[in-house]
Order: C-alpha cells, then sequence, then structure tokens
C-alpha cells in the first residue's frame, strides 16, 4: 500500500528530468532488461524504477518495445537478459501466473474477454486463493460456497463502479468493445493488484466511452494503486499521466512529467519522421 | 422389408453396451474438448490403456478383478502424464498430433509379437471377467418390450450405464464449481486465464487425468463386459465416433455425451439393418456388394451426422447462444 499521497507534483517533484533516474519509492525496477527478436533488439532497457502510488505512462513510437516490455515485465515473454524486481521481490524467470498473484497485474492490447463466460464468471476467476479452484474440494460445494459468495459481492461492487452490473448475466462475447476493455480493467482488479498495467486501455474505444475510461485509471491511483499504461494517444497521457517513460527502439530515451515530455527534443527527434508522431504531437500540443 | 425389427434391433444397440461406452468415452473427452479445449485425438489411447490394465492384471497376472480396475486407472493417470508433460505447454495443434500418435504407437505395441507374453499380442487375452460375471447378483435379463438383453449384458450394462451416471454427475459438480470456471476460461483464452493468476498447464493436467482416467474405466468395462481384449479394437475412429457422440449431444453441456451415445448408436444400427434388408431384398443399384454394405452403412450415417450438426450445430444439448459467440 502506497504511503504517499498520489498528487502529480507530489512524491516525484524533485526527481530529476531523465532517462533511468532513480525514484524516491519504487515499487517496480527492471535492470539491464534485454531481449531481441532475431537481428532486431526489441527491448534494452537499462534502469527503469517505477514510483510507487501513481499513474506512469509508457509512450513511444511504433515498434519502440512497448508492448514487448509488458510481455516481459509480467512473464508473458522471457527476457535474453536483465532482471527486474517488485517490491523488492525478484520476479526475473518467475511465471506469468505467479507475477500477477504477487499483485502485478495486466491487461491485453487486444482485448481478452473471456466470451462464452458470463461477465460475473470472468469477474469471479479473477479472485485468487479459491478453496473452489482446487479439483478435491470443487465437487464438495460446502467448502466454498462461503467464498464464492463474499467474490460475488466484490465483483458486484467492482461491476457497479464501472456500470456493468446491468450485464452481469450477458456472455462476455456479446458486450462491445469498449465496455470488454472496462471488463477487462474490472476484472484484473479482482486478483488485488498493487501494480496493474494496461496495454493500450484507450484502443478501439468509442470517443464517449474514453472519459469514462480515463476516469476509472485515476480512480485506480486514487485508491491506492500503481498504473502503468501504454498509450498513444497523447491528450490521454498530458492529461492523467504523473510521469511519463518514453521508449524509442528498445531504451528508455526520457523520463519526466508529461509537460517536460513535450519539450524534450530527444523525444521529438524519436517521433518525428513519421506521420504518427507529427499527429500525436499536434495533438498534445 | 422388416423395418419393425431393424428399429427394434437399433433401439438394443441405443442402450447395448457400445453405446455405453462410448458415452464413457464421450463424457471423457467433454471434460477435455468440451470444457477445457483439449484436442485430444487419442481418446482410444485412454481406453486402450484401461483395457488392458484390467487385461494384463486379470489374464496374464492372475489378480483380482478390483485390482485391474486399480491398475487400469493408474495407467490412466500414467498415459495422462506422459501425454501433457512435453505437450500441454506447447500450442494446441503439437498437443492434438501427439495425441493421435501416442494411442497409435500403444496399440501396435501391444499387438506386436514380442509383447505376446504380457498382451496376447495380436491374439489379445481371454478370460478377463470371469469374476465378474460370478458376482452376478441378477437372475434374469431385462425384458422390456423390445429391449431385452441375456443375463449377462444385463449385467455388465447395469454396471457400464451406472458408471456413466455416476461421472456424469462427477463431471456436472466439477464444472459449476469455480475449478471448471478456470477450465472453461482456459478453453476461452489461455492468456487471459495466465493473467489473472491461474496456473494454466497445471489445470490442463488435472483435466486430462479427469477425462483420462474416464476413458480408462470405458476400457476397462469394454474388457470386463465381453471378458477379452483385442488390440484390433482400438484403432483411431473410435476416437473419432467419441467426437461423433459428443457433438451430437452438444459440447460442454451435461447430458450431452450421453444423449449422443444412444442416438448414435440407434442411428448407425439402424442404417446397417436397414442397408442389410434393403440388400436381401433387392433394393440396392449394382455397385453394393455384400462386401460394400459395410461401407455404405458408414455413409449413410455420416450423411446423418452431417445434416444433424448443419441442421443443429450445437448438438441435441448444447447451448446456442454460447455458439454464436465463437465466430
Amino acid at each position: 500500500m502506497p504511503d504517499t499521497s498520489p498528487t502529480r507534483s507530489g512524491p516525484l517533484a524533485d526527481v530529476p528530468h531523465e532517462p533511468n533516474v532513480a525514484k524516491p519509492d519504487p515499487i517496480l525496477v527492471a535492470d539491464e532488461v534485454r531481449r531481441s527478436f532475431g537481428g532486431l533488439t526489441a527491448v534494452d532497457v537499462d534502469h527503469l524504477e517505477v514510483q510507487r502510488g501513481v499513474i506512469t505512462a509508457v509512450i513511444g513510437p511504433n515498434g519502440a518495445g512497448k508492448t514487448t516490455f509488458f510481455n516481459l515485465l509480467t512473464g508473458f515473454d522471457s527476457p535474453d537478459h536483465g532482471s527486474w524486481s517488485f517490491n523488492g521481490v525478484e520476479l526475473t524467470g518467475q511465471a506469468s501466473h505467479q507475477i500477477a498473484r504477487k499483485g502485478l497485474v495486466r491487461t491485453f492490447q487486444l482485448t481478452k474477454a473471456l466470451s462464452r463466460l458470463t461477465v460475473m464468471d470472468n469477474m469471479k476467476l479473477g479472485a485468487v486463493d479459491q478453496r473452489g479452484e482446487r479439483l478435491l474440494s470443487a465437487a464438495f460445494s460446502a467448502l466454498w460456497r462461503e467464498q464464492e459468495r463474499e467474490i460475488e459481492e466484490r465483483a458486484t461492487e467492482i461491476l457497479e463502479r464501472f456500470q456493468l452490473l446491468d450485464k452481469k448475466d450477458d456472455y462476455a462475447g456479446e458486450l462491445s468493445g469498449g465496455q470488454r476493455k472496462l471488463l477487462e480493467m474490472a476484472r484484473a482488479l479482482m486478483v488485488g493488484p498493487e501494480l496493474i498495467l494496461l496495454d493500450e486501455p484507450m484502443a478501439g474505444v468509442n470517443p464517449a466511452l474514453v472519459q469514462s475510461l480515463l476516469r476509472h485509471v485515476t480512480q485506480l491511483r486514487d485508491d491506492g494503486m500503481s498504473v502503468i499504461f501504454v498509450e498513444h494517444d497523447m491528450d490521454v497521457v498530458m492529461n492523467i499521466s504523473d510521469w511519463v517513460a518514453v521508449l524509442a527502439e528498445g531504451r528508455v530515451i526520457a523520463e519526466g512529467p508529461p509537460a517536460s515530455i513535450l519539450a524534450n527534443p530527444d523525444v521529438i527527434s524519436a517521433y518525428l519522421g513519421s506521420d504518427e508522431g507529427a499527429d500525436a504531437f499536434l495533438d498534445g500540443e | 422389408m422388416d423395418l419393425i425389427s431393424v428399429a427394434e434391433t437399433a433401439l438394443r444397440s441405443a442402450f447395448g453396451p457400445q453405446a455405453a461406452f462410448y458415452a464413457l468415452l464421450a463424457i471423457g473427452l467433454n471434460v477435455h474438448y468440451g470444457y477445457t479445449g483439449l484436442l485430444n485425438f487419442g481418446q482410444v489411447g485412454f481406453m486402450l490403456v484401461g483395457a488392458y490394465g484390467v487385461g494384463i492384471s486379470v489374464a496374464t497376472f492372475g489378480l483380482s478383478l478390483w485390482a485391474g480396475v486399480g491398475v487400469a486407472v493408474i495407467l490412466g493417470i500414467g498415459l495422462a502424464l506422459l501425454l501433457g508433460a512435453p505437450t500441454l505447454r506447447l500450442r494446441s495443434d503439437y498437443f492434438a498430433i501427439t495425441t493421435i500418435a501416442i494411442a497409435e504407437v500403444l496399440r501396435l505395441l501391444v499387438r506386436s509379437s514380442p509383447a505376446t507374453d504380457l498382451t496376447g499380442g495380436p491374439f489379445g487375452l481371454q478370460g478377463v471377467a470371469v469374476d465378474f460375471y460370478a458376482i452376478n447378483p441378477l437372475s434374469a435379463g431385462l425384458s422390456l418390450g423390445p429391449l431385452s438383453y441375456p443375463v449377462a449384458v444385463t449385467w455388465s450394462l447395469l454396471v457400464t450405464w451406472t458408471l456413466v451416471v455416476l461421472t456424469t454427475v462427477l463431471v456436472a459438480l466439477l464444472m459449476r464449481s469455480p475449478w471448471g470456471r478456470v477450465l472453461r476460461a482456459i478453453r476461452e483464452d489461455e492468456d487471459a486465464a495466465r493473467s489473472l493468476g491461474k496456473n494454466v498447464f497445471s489445470y490442463k493436467m488435472q483435466s486430462l487425468i479427469l477425462g483420462g482416467v474416464i476413458g480408462a474405466f470405458g476400457g476397462a468395462m469394454y474388457a470386463i463386459a465381453g471378458s477379452t481384449v483385442n488390440a484390433d479394437v482400438f484403432r483411431p475412429q473410435v476416437t473419432f465416433y467419441a467426437y461423433a457422440v459428443l457433438i451430437l449431444g452438444g459440447a460442454a453441456s451435461r447430458l450431452g455425451p450421453i444423449i449422443g451415445a444412444v442416438i448414435f448408436w440407434f442411428l448407425f444400427s439402424f442404417v446397417q439393418g436397414f442397408v442389410r434388408q434393403a440388400q436381401s431384398a433387392d433394393l440396392l443399384p449394382e455397385f453394393f456388394s455384400s462386401g460394400a454394405i459395410g461401407g455404405a452403412a458408414l455413409t449413410l450415417t455420416g450423411i446423418g451426422l452431417m445434416l444433424l450438426v448443419v441442421f443443429r450445430p450445437q448438438g441435441i444439448f448444447g447451448n446456442k447462444r454460447e455458439l454464436a459467440l465463437d465466430a
């Protein structure tokens, strides 16, 4: 749990605006994490610290290695080299489900709603340490009914917050794209994460829903969670992030509060040359 | 043409030994494929180890029938571990290929001449179920209109269908539990289940063991009911018939495998009887020589199954709303 009050200029006010910089209270520390595919080095992060209790945006041009970096941190891919720790616990080499159980939970760029499960079942699945998930006790509902009821209560609260409660008995496959994004985020909360990694949470979501999604993300921080998210939309990044790390060609080339990033010449040169970069900056200015 | 007697025979097979074994195989497959999404094309391999587990224990080593059933279960678990350990981490296609290969390897091994001392090789094993028929408490066979079976068959049917009901209840209890929810989540998207802290490999292995042991029970009852084991029975098409049974009844439904097995064997036997009668009444075209009757019956059964799948793709008990989400 965080011990800092998460205001935009709070804990990170005195941190210099430069890459690989140390933070006062890092929840995640990555060192020399490298991953290459054939001749292409997708990720080559020397040192990155993520502050507890704030929203950190990871941005970068297409192919900068953002998603690959997420996959490495959460055990969905293994690095060629490097180590990282979460809350001081070494995570290198751990399986993805073990990392999730430690409180580092991710969502996916391409939403993974479990289509042929109901919204409520999607939610309940997220709860950890369920007695009823053990084969030997599963057949005896008396052993897990009470816990299941508690889980359902918690799921109902979260669904209510995400305005999905009236959909709880629908199949997840029947939801709209934006609702699936909401469900995925809500489901991740059921795991009880301390740090949540959102991979392009706004991608493919209709603009009307973006505001509501943004509110949910800032709400996560206000509830004491740490958030890292990958995003292309500079408006979104400027709006809600407390700190921005810029990846280009797998390296962290800049860090700082959102305003400092826009003015950073390294970032501009990494983005410019691609249409996307020009657009992103025009939108952001 | 005597369609009444054809229908009566078909009805007898619909509830007969074959239907009961296939119901067990399909219940196991339902755990694998219907609930977990594991494409197991080697279910007959589990049936084989079940049958030979009983057969070898009793006929070769002279152990008791109960010990034989215990060996069948242990072999079922062993096969699941052997099959799953190297392949369950891979993509599902690799798993599917491995299952069909291992089942064939097992069949060729048990029927090979060097294995004759143990498995009877190509001659198989006999006298497997003397103990079983010795404890038959029934004094007369079932006789319910056209549904009549000799006393020994009635006894083995009673035990096999009881096993079918018990495993169906067990699977239904497990699948409505949070454990079953994890399996269904894995079927939908493994990575999502992983990202929520579920040990996907372990759950897939548990599913493979559970469905495999149920398949091994099918094999054990097969060996017991016929009192013999013969390697030639365990050909790959057994698995595909079991899939037909499962899809007909409705994958991921509770009663699907049972109803599927009953309908499949009714249809199969009816078509066979019909073709045979039509041939003796000289109603068939020239190219159906007497040797091609089996093939003709299979073809017609296949067409019947295709029609069922076209007009009712979710199977008899499947959920149409769920199926529509697949696309």
